[in-house]
C-alpha cells in the first residue's frame, strides 16, 4: 500500500508539471489558434536560463526562479509573438506548424550554442527539507509543485473568466478586427497570452528539471506529455486539459512501478506519454470541415513530361560525370542527400500537393530501412516490399485523419516518431539497443550492384523515376483532387467527394515513398540502426523541405542536398554546431508563409535568364534535339507561359476576393519580416514590380 | 454651420490593382444622420473600413471632428469615440452576452454602465445574459451590436448594412433604435440597401456610385431623383 501510495505522489507531482505546461499551450492555442510546437523546446531553453542564472551565478535558486518565470520567459515569448508567430492564427494550420517546428529547432541549437554539452545538475527546490504523508516520504519540492499547479490553475481560470483583457484573449480569437473596432488591441493580447505561456512552459520545465535533468532532447520531448494532456481537453478547455496531465502522470508513474522489469512491456513506461497521445486523438470528435480559404498559396509550376524526363536524364548524365573517380567517402554523403531527396519527394506529395505536414517523415524511412534488412532480399522485390510495408504502417497513422485533419495528423506523426524512436526501433526484434542491422546491395535484375558509385546514380534514377511518377500524378486527375481538397475539403465535401479514405492513401503513398528511401539507404550503407532514424531528423528533414521549396520537386533536390551539408558543415565548424540549426530555423520562419521556397526564386531566375539570353542561345546552337537542351527550351516556350499565366491568375484572385478575412491576413501581417519575402504581390507597387521583372 | 464632425476629401482606396474608392467627398454634419446608399460593388462598405481605420486609403484625407486621422489605428479611433458596427454579425459568438457587453467597456465607459443601459433598452438581453452570443436569432445578435452604439455615447456612429439578412419586420425596430440614438445626439452614417427604411430615420443622404458620392441632399429629394442609381430602381 505504501508502495502505490508512493507512486501516487509521485504521479502527482509529474502530473501537475505537465499540468502546468499543457495549460501554458493551450492557453496560447486558445487565444492565438497558434499550437506551439516549440513549446517544451522554450522550456528547455528557459531550464538551462535557470541553470545559468542559479548555479553558474549563483542566485538563490527562488530569485532565479522569479528572475525567469517572471522576466526572461515572458519577455521571449513576447519577442516571439512580435518576430515570429504574429498573423499565424489566420495562415493554413502547415504552416504555424513549420513555423513552431523551426522554433523547436532553434530552440535546440540555441541551447547547444550557448551552452555546449557538459555535464549539469540542478538541485530540487528545498532540497533538504521533506515530511510524511501516510508513511510515505513527500519533498517539499513535490508539494510545492502540486502546490503551485493548482495556483496556476485557478489563475489561469480567473484571467480567462473574470477579467476584461482575458476576455479580450478568447474574443481576438474569433474575430481581431472586431475586437479592434471594440477598442481593444488584439496584437497586446496575443504578446499577452505568449509571455504567459512561455513563461508556464519555463515553470514547469524548471519544476522538473531536477527530475529529468538538462537534457536538449529530453526536456523538449515533454511537451509530447503536454501535447496529450491539452489534446485531452480538447485544446480548449483548461479544466480538462488539467485532468489530462494528472492522469498522465499518475499513469507514467503507475506503469514504472507496476509493469515487469524485462521484456518489451519494460520501455512502455517510457513511451506513455505518445501512446495516451495517439490514443487521445484517435479519440477526438468529428471536426467540421474547413472552408477553403486560399491565402497566397501560389500553385508552382508542373513541367510537362518531356521536360522532366529531359531534366532528369541531364540530372543521371551529371552526376555520373561529377561522381566520376570521387572517393568512397564523398559517395556516401551523395548517396544520403540522394535518400534525403527522396524522403522530401514524399514530403512534395504530402505537404506540398495535399496540404499535411508530417512530423515524423523520416520514421517512415526507418520503417522500410529496417523492412529491407529483415527481409534480407536485396532486389527490386525486396525494395517495393519494403516500400509497401512502410506505405501500410503510414496508412495506419493516418488513420485518425478519417475524421481529423491538419494539427492532429501532425500530432499523431509525431507521436508515432517518438514511439519508433524510444520503443519499437531499440527492440530487440528491430534494430536493438544501440545495435545495428546488416543490409546487402541492392541487385537488379541477377545484377549486384558493388561499386558505391554505381549505387549512388542508381539512387538518383529512382529519384528520378519517382520525381517524374510524382509530377504525372500531380498533371492527372489525382493531382487535380489533391489540390481541390488541400485548398477546400468542404467545397469537395459539397462535390460528393469522400475525401477520408483518399487521405489515408495519400498518406500511405507518402510514407511508401519515404520507406523506398529508407531500402535504398539501408543497402548504400550496409549496416544501420535505430541512431539513423531520430524522430529529430524528420524535423530538420522537413525545415529543409521548406526552405528550398516543399511544393516542387527541384525544392526536394536542394533540399536533400542541403540537409546532407548540415552534419558535415557542423562536424567540419563544431564551434557554430548550434548556430547552423538556428539558421535554418530563421530561413523556414523566414519562407515558410511562401511554400514554393527557395525553389521559385530559381525558377524565376530561370526565366529571367530565358528571357534575356534565351533567344540568342537559340540561334546560335541550331539543333540540339534530345541532349537536355529541348527540356528547357519545352519549358520556356510552352509550359513557361502556362506557368505565368497560372501565377497571375492566382495573383488576381487575390485582388478580387477582397474579403475581410482576407484583407486582414494582408494586414495583419504587414511590416513582419515574413511578409517581406513571401513572394507574394501584395500591394499596387508589389505587383507592378512583378509585372515588370516578367517583362 | 460648425466644422462636420465627418469630413472626408477626396479619398482614394484600392485592392490590390482595382481602385474601388475614387475620390469620395462627404461632409456629416455635427448631430446628423446620414444615410448612405448605392448599388453593390459602389465602395459603400470600403468606405466605412476606410474611415475605421480598418484599410490603407491610397490617398485622400479623413477628418473626424477637424483632426486629421488617415492612417490611425482602428483601436485608436475606437477608444477615441468612433463606434463602428461592421457588416455581418458584429458580435463575438463564442462569448457570452454579458462577455460581449464587458469588451464594449473599451470605449471608454465603465463595464457596469454599459451593463445597465444595455439591460435598460434591451430586456431580451438581460434574460440571456449568460448564453453564448452566437447561439442567439440574428436580430438578438444585432440587438447586442447595437448596445456598443448606446451604450458607448459615441462622437460618431457608423452602421454598415444593418439590415443584412434580417427579417423585416425586426430591421424596422432596430431602426426604432437608431432613430432613438439619433434623438440623443448621437451623429451617424448608415450604410443601407433597403433605401426606404434607411431614409425614414435620416436627415441627409448621400448616393455612392462606382466608387464617388454622386449626389448629397435631403432624403425626399435623392429618393425622387436617385432611384434609378439606387439598386436600378426597384427601390
Amino acid at each position: 500500500m505504501s508502495t502505490f501510495i508512493a507512486f501516487t505522489i509521485f504521479g502527482l507531482f509529474s502530473g501537475a508539471a505537465y499540468a502546468i505546461v499543457a495549460s501554458g499551450l493551450t492557453l496560447t492555442y486558445t487565444t492565438t489558434r497558434v499550437f506551439n510546437i516549440a513549446h517544451g523546446a522554450l522550456g528547455m531553453v528557459m531550464s538551462f536560463v535557470f541553470w545559468d542564472v542559479s548555479v553558474r551565478q549563483g542566485l538563490p535558486p527562488l530569485p532565479a526562479l522569479l528572475l525567469v518565470v517572471g522576466v526572461i520567459a515572458p519577455a521571449t515569448g513576447w519577442f516571439i509573438q512580435r518576430f515570429v508567430a504574429r498573423g499565424l492564427g489566420d495562415a493554413p494550420v502547415s504552416v504555424s506548424l513549420v513555423v513552431t517546428v523551426a522554433l523547436l529547432v532553434a530552440c535546440i541549437g540555441t541551447a547547444q550554442q550557448i551552452w555546449p554539452p557538459a555535464a549539469r545538475t540542478v538541485k530540487p527546490f528545498f532540497p533538504n527539507s521533506s515530511f510524511t504523508i501516510a508513511g510515505t516520504n513527500v519533498t517539499a519540492h513535490q508539494a510545492l509543485t502540486i502546490v503551485l499547479s493548482g495556483v496556476v490553475a485557478a489563475g489561469l481560470y480567473g484571467l480567462l473568466t473574470r477579467t476584461r483583457v482575458g476576455t479580450a484573449m478568447r474574443a481576438s480569437v474569433d474575430n481581431p478586427e472586431l475586437l479592434r473596432l471594440f477598442g481593444g488591441r488584439p496584437d497586446t493580447v496575443a504578446a499577452l497570452s505568449w509571455a504567459i505561456g512561455t513563461s508556464l512552459a519555463a515553470l514547469g520545465g524548471i519544476l522538473l528539471v531536477s527530475q529529468v535533468g538538462l537534457d536538449y532532447y529530453a526536456l523538449t520531448l515533454l511537451v509530447i506529455s503536454a501535447f496529450a494532456a491539452a489534446v485531452f481537453g480538447r485544446l480548449k478547455s483548461l479544466p480538462l486539459t488539467f485532468a489530462g496531465g494528472m492522469a498522465l502522470g499518475l499513469a507514467e508513474a503507475y506503469a514504472k512501478g507496476y509493469l515487469p522489469t524485462d521484456g518489451l512491456l519494460s520501455k512502455v513506461g517510457n513511451v506513455i506519454a505518445p501512446l495516451f497521445l495517439f490514443a487521445v486523438v484517435i479519440g477526438m470528435p468529428q471536426t467540421q470541415l474547413r472552408i477553403g480559404q486560399v491565402k497566397g498559396i501560389v500553385t508552382a509550376p508542373v513541367p510537362s513530361l518531356r521536360a522532366s524526363a529531359g531534366w532528369g536524364a541531364a540530372l543521371v548524365l551529371g552526376m555520373a560525370v561529377y561522381t566520376a573517380g570521387m572517393g568512397e567517402a564523398d559517395l556516401l554523403l551523395l548517396g544520403t542527400a540522394a535518400t534525403y531527396a527522396i524522403v522530401m519527394l514524399s514530403l512534395v506529395l504530402l505537404t506540398g500537393y495535399g496540404g499535411h505536414v508530417s512530423l515524423g517523415q523520416f520514421t517512415f524511412a526507418g520503417v522500410g530501412a529496417l523492412t529491407y534488412a529483415k527481409l534480407d532480399e536485396p532486389n527490386l522485390v525486396g525494395l517495393l516490399v519494403s516500400a509497401l510495408v512502410a506505405g501500410a504502417v503510414g496508412a495506419l497513422v493516418a488513420l485518425p485523419v478519417i475524421r481529423l485533419t491538419g494539427l492532429y495528423l501532425a500530432l499523431a506523426t509525431l507521436a508515432f516518431a517518438v514511439l519508433m524512436d524510444k520503443l519499437v526501433f531499440q527492440a530487440d526484434f528491430a534494430f536493438g539497443f544501440g545495435g545495428a542491422l546488416t543490409a546487402e546491395r541492392l541487385s537488379i535484375l541477377g545484377t549486384r550492384i558493388e561499386s558505391t558509385q554505381g549505387y549512388v546514380l542508381v539512387m538518383v534514377v529512382f529519384f528520378v523515376l519517382t520525381a517524374i511518377a510524382l509530377l504525372t500524378l500531380r498533371r492527372g486527375v489525382l493531382g487535380r483532387l489533391l489540390i481541390a481538397l488541400r485548398d477546400s475539403p468542404a467545397a469537395c465535401g459539397t462535390l460528393g467527394l469522400d475525401a477520408r479514405w483518399f487521405r489515408v492513401g495519400l498518406f500511405g503513398l507518402s510514407a511508401a515513398i519515404a520507406g523506398l528511401a529508407g531500402g535504398l539507404f539501408a543497402g548504400l550503407r550496409g549496416t544501420i540502426g535505430a541512431a539513423d532514424f531520430q524522430f529529430f531528423s524528420s524535423l530538420t528533414l522537413l525545415l529543409f523541405a521548406v526552405v528550398f521549396g516543399v511544393t516542387s520537386v527541384t525544392g526536394a533536390l536542394l533540399g536533400g542536398y542541403g540537409l546532407m551539408q548540415l552534419p558535415v558543415q557542423q562536424s567540419e565548424n563544431p564551434g557554430v554546431a548550434g548556430l547552423l540549426f538556428v539558421v535554418i530555423s530563421v530561413a523556414a520562419i523566414l519562407l515558410a508563409r511562401n511554400p514554393n521556397g527557395i525553389a521559385s526564386y530559381v525558377f524565376r531566375l530561370g526565366r529571367l535568364l530565358e528571357e534575356r539570353y534565351g533567344t540568342q542561345v537559340r540561334a546560335r546552337v541550331p539543333d540540339l534535339a534530345g541532349l537536355g537542351l529541348p527540356g528547357r527550351r519545352d519549358r520556356s516556350a510552352a509550359t513557361s507561359a502556362q506557368d505565368e499565366d497560372v501565377w497571375d491568375e492566382d495573383a488576381d484572385n487575390l485582388a478580387l476576393i477582397g474579403d475581410p478575412g482576407h484583407t486582414r491576413s494582408l494586414e495583419g501581417t504587414d511590416g513582419s519580416p515574413a511578409s517581406r519575402v513571401d513572394g507574394r504581390p501584395e500591394g499596387p507597387e508589389g505587383r507592378g514590380a512583378h509585372v515588370a521583372a516578367r517583362g | 454651420m460648425s466644422v462636420p464632425i465627418l469630413e472626408v476629401v477626396d479619398l482614394h482606396a484600392a485592392y490590390g490593382r482595382i481602385e474601388v474608392l475614387r475620390g469620395v467627398d462627404l461632409a456629416v454634419p455635427r448631430g446628423a444622420v446620414m444615410a448612405l446608399l448605392g448599388p453593390n460593388g459602389a465602395g459603400k462598405s470600403t468606405l466605412v473600413k476606410v474611415i475605421s481605420g480598418q484599410k490603407k486609403a491610397t490617398s485622400g484625407d479623413v477628418h473626424l471632428g477637424g483632426v486629421h486621422v488617415r492612417g490611425a489605428q482602428t483601436e485608436e479611433l475606437a477608444r477615441l469615440g468612433l463606434c463602428t458596427v461592421p457588416e455581418g454579425r458584429s458580435v463575438f459568438p463564442n462569448l457570452t452576452v454579458q462577455e460581449n457587453l464587458t469588451l464594449m467597456s473599451y470605449a471608454g465607459v465603465s463595464a457596469e454602465a454599459v451593463l445597465e443601459t444595455a439591460f435598460a433598452y434591451f430586456p431580451r438581453l438581460l434574460e440571456r445574459r449568460s448564453q453564448l452570443a452566437g447561439t442567439m436569432s440574428g436580430g438578438e445578435q444585432q440587438m447586442l451590436a447595437m448596445s456598443r452604439a448606446l451604450a458607448s455615447d459615441p462622437a460618431l456612429l457608423l452602421l454598415d448594412e444593418l439590415s443584412m439578412g434580417l427579417a423585416p419586420l425586426i430591421v424596422e425596430e432596430l431602426y426604432d433604435t437608431v432613430g432613438r440614438i439619433a434623438a440623443s445626439g448621437v451623429t451617424i452614417l448608415c450604410i443601407e440597401q433597403f433605401a426606404r427604411t434607411a431614409l425614414k430615420v435620416a436627415d441627409y443622404a448621400a448616393v455612392m456610385s462606382h466608387g464617388r458620392v454622386v449626389a448629397t441632399g435631403e432624403p425626399g429629394e435623392i429618393l425622387e431623383t436617385m432611384s434609378d442609381v439606387i439598386l436600378g430602381g426597384a427601390a
